[in-house]
């Protein structure tokens, strides 16, 4: 097997370049192998976040020759034997070091999220939930928090302004999980709308087309959450309604 | 003072580690009204807890009404050798239905059974399908739902932070002290009481299901303070971990294949575990592939497949296979499930698992088997706690999740594991916050031990050249796999000691480059204390148990000894150096021995 030519990011906030390493390979490895064995080896301080190595953490997020991915779920053997493989940070998030990103802006809009709104349980405190009605919502519940889909979302990614007045596709598949969910109470409708900016969306589905967990983040919470917006505030016959009872 | 220059935080309760038991205990100590910080190496949400898959051990009775504490306590005592801390056990049958029903309370969607309620499944050593779960991602359930409720309780979350080391005002805790990864800078945590939530140990072997963050903190911060720790020999090795390609080598294979119908088979195609029932299981195991293959629809009639023997019968099975010559050809044997169940359920119960091999191995799973051995998984020994309150040793400090031992004896039944994160987290929570509101006098900060450890940490900036400390690491990690594997004998054990020595020196030689800012060879460097004083511990503690149990396998003594099952093998730090000591364990009271009795 031919030397891998990786060109790594290095740099901090003040900036950086690409580096170029080569790394003798074996057989089955990922990127993140590949980056382990060239801070062993040859660049011990070199920064990346990283824990399961199984695609389950969703920790190791990066741009491999440009795309979104997780680099422990990036097989080598997806590229070109021989030819240079560009590893750089995700782009959306500001640089801390190398291919690590400040991602804290994500942590402060979960904050932000009004929480799951129970109702009332059996008596003996369990819930009744059958299978059909949880399957989207499990499929929501699979998101692993890697926050690619985040930083594929042009609406923050080529406006960082935007970003004080938008949640962002990982929040609107929260948002969906919690709104879908078969015991949940509350209404999100004027989060949505005021808090999370969800009209920014043009569904382009970027986000899905990243999403590792292959998670319908367009098509099943982002258009339905739409709906829902639209049937609370801009339904044409409620609307009339509320003009004639004066409401 | 001197402890100006210092970034310093004061709380009632901190929890260190931030997994399913270090949120569960946050959560828990706030809502006693403690102010009560949560640190994590990691960032928040990508604890270890995160890539448990099976599921979580409760007798709800959902699935198997006869089911209820008293079976899931006889099967966890008999599932650890009956080395276990019996009150924990029974605490933690009784209180785990009660944990899930309030992770569902908090949002959590469990897989169903047909009327509405949370499904459950078999897994190894559980007399009855026990497991609540989602498919093979209930780790990732459990962390999210424990996340996103702990998120609107005014706990302060410090993340990618690491603690090196625990303060103390005279014999009692006064806090921990550690550093920003990001930035390097030191930061100090004055706290009444400190909750231990860090974890494992796995990372002291070469193949392993654990991820870098499992290098034993938790258990050396509790050795350093004073606190005491057992059966650290007893570690599990998970019977089926990735064994192809190379880089995936360790990384874990859930039970739920087997719970789910999924048969071991070596190069023969013989199912194999048939030849390994231990007479301690034989009159509860299937003797046929038969009655075997009945247990799973009809477990009144049927007796359970050695398939799901507990996971140290298991991974010692495999570990004979592959010596003899039947093993696959990378060394492990076959795990099938795709001649047993039909593509959409394996799709719909494992899709983890399918998605791991499709894209790691290029393994269909539902058309080949997968090739499996054993790997590091789980320290079944750990930090020494009082049953009912979490507490170690040392006052003011408490322990819970993996770092705390007792509950699992020799051997963790699959699925005991989630459910002591949420029993024994909001434990100790409860009585680290109960602690702290009783404690009333003041703790003070020792400002030249604080700068005695900021010099420490710097010093592997300061040497000119030497050591890399991926290198030792790498270098214990082929020590701890050849010496003090699966199988262990007095002569390997005492030669791993010699070459921890020698890596203990070495270390005080490491050289790091480049700057404080997020430097990983730094962060390593400093892990490499806790990452020896571990694998230190579990040597001498294999040294001193002179007997086959669970976890711990010596070649030279491959039997059980009665006497042995009647004590724990201690470690204590004694002026610097590891002391290992035998200590009975309490007697069980007679109304739990019952719930044993009647077992042939």
């Amino acid at each position: 097997m031919p030397d891998a030519i990786m060109r790594v990011w290095r740099g901090d906030a003040t900036g950086g370049a690409f580096k170029e390493y080569r790394v003798p390979t074996d057989e089955g490895m990922v990127v993140l192998d590949v980056i382990h064995k060239i801070q062993a080896t040859q660049a011990n301080d070199l920064a990346v976040r990283w824990n399961c190595k199984a695609g389950k953490c969703g920790s190791c997020s990066a741009e491999v020759n440009g795309r979104p991915r997780l680099m422990c779920m990036t097989r080598m053997n997806l590229f070109p034997a021989g030819e240079p493989i560009t590893v750089a940070p995700m782009k959306t998030f500001p640089l801390i070091r190398d291919l690590v990103t400040d991602v804290a802006f994500n942590f402060g809009v979960a904050k932000t999220v009004p929480a799951f709104k129970p109702g009332r349980s059996e008596a003996d405190g369990t819930f009744r939930m059958m299978q059909q009605d949880i399957d989207r919502g499990q499929e929501f519940h699979k998101c692993i928090e890697c926050f690619l889909c985040q930083n594929v979302c042009h609406v923050i990614r080529d406006h960082p302004e935007n970003m004080p007045a938008f949640a962002g596709p990982r929040f609107f598949v929260r948002l969906a999980a919690l709104e879908m969910h078969p015991m949940d109470t509350d209404s999100r409708a004027e989060y949505l709308r005021l808090k999370a900016g969800l009209a920014f969306c043009n569904i382009t589905k970027c986000c899905t087309e990243v999403c590792p967990e292959h998670i319908h983040i367009t098509d099943n919470a982002i258009i339905p959450l739409k709906e829902r917006v639209v049937s609370e505030y801009y339904d044409p016959v409620a609307w009339l309604l509320r003009k004639l009872v004066g409401k | 003072m001197a402890l100006d220059k210092y970034e310093v935080h004061e709380h009632d309760v901190i929890v260190i580690g931030a997994g399913g038991a270090g949120i569960r205990a946050a959560i828990e100590a706030s809502a006693q009204g403690a102010k009560t910080a949560l640190i994590c190496k990691s960032l928040f949400g990508k604890a270890h807890t995160v890539m448990a898959e099976g599921g979580i051990a409760a007798a709800l009775g959902n699935v198997y009404p006869e089911d209820n504490w008293k079976v899931h306590f006889r099967d966890t005592m008999r599932g650890g050798k009956m080395l276990n801390n019996w009150r924990m056990a029974q605490l933690h049958a009784q209180e785990a239905p009660d944990r899930v029903k309030e992770l569902e309370a908090w949002g959590a969607l469990f897989d169903r059974t047909p009327d509405g309620r949370i499904l459950q499944r078999d897994v190894g050593g559980h007399r009855y399908a026990r497991l609540a779960h989602v498919g093979d991602r209930t780790g990732l359930e459990m962390i999210r739902t424990l996340q996103q409720h702990a998120v609107h309780k005014g706990i302060d979350v410090f993340m990618e932070c690491t603690i090196t080391r625990l303060l103390k005002d005279g014999d009692r805790i006064a806090g921990a002290f550690g550093y920003w990864r990001e930035s390097g800078r030191f930061v100090i945590f004055k706290a009444k009481a400190v909750v231990l939530a860090t974890g494992g140990i796995g990372k002291i072997w070469k193949f392993t299901s654990n991820s870098w963050e499992y290098t034993g903190d938790g258990v050396t911060f509790a050795l350093d303070a004073g606190a005491h720790l057992i059966d650290m020999e007893c570690y599990q090795f998970h019977p089926t971990g990735m064994v192809w390609p190379p880089s995936v080598r360790g990384i874990l294979v859930t039970e739920g294949v087997r719970g789910d119908g999924g048969t071991l088979k070596n190069a023969l195609g013989e199912r194999f575990m048939f030849k390994y029932v231990p007479e301690f299981f034989r009159a509860e195991t299937a003797e046929t592939a038969e009655e075997a293959d009945r247990w799973y629809t009809d477990k009144k009639n049927n007796r359970r497949t050695p398939d799901l023997l507990p996971r140290d019968e298991v991974a010692r099975a495999i570990n004979t296979e592959v010596k003899a010559g039947r093993g696959s050809p990378h060394g492990g044997v076959f795990l099938d499930i795709a001649s047993r169940r039909d593509a959409e359920s394996i799709k719909r119960r494992l899709p983890s698992m399918y998605h791991q091999f499709k894209e790691l191995a290029d393994v269909d799973i539902t058309k080949e088997p997968m090739e499996v051995g054993p790997t590091a998984h789980y320290m079944n020994g750990g930090v020494r706690v009082d049953a009912d309150t979490a507490a170690t040793a040392v006052l003011g400090l408490f322990a819970a999740g993996e770092v705390a031992g007792g509950l699992h004896g020799a051997n963790r039944l699959g699925g005991n594991s989630l459910s002591d994160l949420v029993v024994f987290g909001r434990r100790a929570g409860l009585y680290a916050a109960e602690y702290a509101k009783n404690f009333k006098g003041a703790l003070t900060v020792d400002a030249g031990q604080v700068e005695a450890l900021a010099r420490a940490c710097l010093e592997p900036f300061e040497r000119t050249g030497g050591e890399n400390p991926y290198a030792i690491h790498q270098d214990l990690q082929e020590c701890m796999q050849s010496l003090v594997g699966i199988i262990r004998t007095e002569g390997e054990l005492k030669k791993a000691l010699e070459e921890i020595a020698t890596l203990r020196e070495r270390c005080r030689r490491i050289k790091i480059d480049g700057n404080r800012q997020y430097n990983p060879a730094w962060h390593l460097a400093l892990d490499l204390h806790s990452l020896l004083t571990v694998a230190h511990a579990v040597t001498v503690a294999a040294l001193e148990r002179k007997e086959s149990r669970g976890g711990h396998t010596r070649d030279d003594y491959p039997k059980t000894d009665p006497a042995l099952g009647k004590v724990n093998v201690v470690v204590r730090k004694v002026r610097d150096e590891l002391a290992v000591n035998r200590e009975p364990i309490s007697p069980m009271p007679p109304e739990l021995t019952k719930l044993l009795e009647g077992d042939k």
